[in-house]
């Protein structure tokens, strides 16, 4: 088998990564695949503690699965956002999407 | 520290090269294109780690949502809005340096959490009816049925507000 702590720190660095892209990225598109990559580690963490503490239950699939809901809902909503500003500001900078800015 | 003894523990360090490395051309790669494309790579990889951790039904939705349905939807995007494609686009903003600071900080603490972190002796193998006790939780009133209902309602009111917004008026 494959030591539990592998599995943590795989998800601890592949978090990290996708933290940095979405504190570095300029497009919003890539920040959006940035958190795609947060939310992987997420569940990577969910299934491996799923398969050492409780592999007889359902709990750690059945919130993978739940992340998996939220994931598309978001990811859905992102980027029909992302879709309408660019057709009114022509840009997916989000540095220069500074609409609500006083 | 780390030495692969099995099978297993071979096939974890390639996938998890495959992940890793993906996630940092994700990060890294100045073409959006090619950014999406190696999210693929690295959602494949992450099935793969799935598939070691004995969750093979996971592993099929990470492929069909993932890599069929939200990889797909983001290169529709990158398509519909291509200024990325001009090769004078700078990639990083100005706070790259503290990200990058933050973000390494993160992994430190992180890691050593993990790293600290053992488990004694080998776990319980995983049942074969695995699945249907896992669809069976899903719909049972004591178990996740409440989430599972609301989780439908959330995917309903994201899909008519996605369209509602990307609609063109």
């Amino acid at each position: 088998m494959v030591p539990l702590e592998w599995c943590l720190i795989l998800a601890a660095v592949l978090f990290c990564v996708g933290a940095y892209g979405v504190l570095s990225r300029r497009n919003a598109i890539a920040v959006l695949m940035a958190i795609e990559l947060m939310l992987n580690a997420v569940n990577i963490n969910l299934v491996a503690f799923w398969r050492y503490l409780e592999p007889g239950g359902a709990t750690g699939q059945g919130f993978a699965l739940f992340v998996y809901a939220v994931a598309a809902a978001e990811m859905a909503v992102g980027l029909a956002l992302v879709i309408a500003i660019w057709r009114t500001h022509k840009t997916t900078v989000l540095e220069d999407i500074d609409l609500l800015k006083g | 520290m780390i030495v692969p003894h099995t099978v297993q523990q071979i096939l974890f360090i390639v996938f998890g090269i495959i992940t890793l490395g993906g996630a940092v051309m994700v990060v890294t790669r100045r073409n959006l294109f090619h950014a999406a494309l190696f999210m693929i790579v690295s959602f494949f990889g992450v099935a793969g780690l799935y598939v070691l951790l004995e969750a093979p039904f996971l592993a099929g939705v990470q492929l069909f949502i993932y890599v069929g349905g939200i990889a797909i939807l983001i290169i529709f995007a990158i398509m519909l809005t291509r200024d990325m494609m001009n090769p004078n686009v700078v990639a990083r903003n100005s706070q790259w340096v503290p990200a990058l600071v933050v973000s390494l900080l993160l992994c430190a603490v992180l890691v050593w959490i993990a790293g600290g972190y053992h488990f004694e002796g080998t776990p319980d193998p995983v049942p074969a009816h695995s699945l249907e006790i896992l669809g069976q939780t899903l719909v049972a009133p004591d178990g996740l049925a409440l989430p599972f209902e609301v989780a439908s309602v959330l995917l309903l009111v994201a899909i008519i507000g996605a369209v509602t917004i990307a609609r063109e008026r």
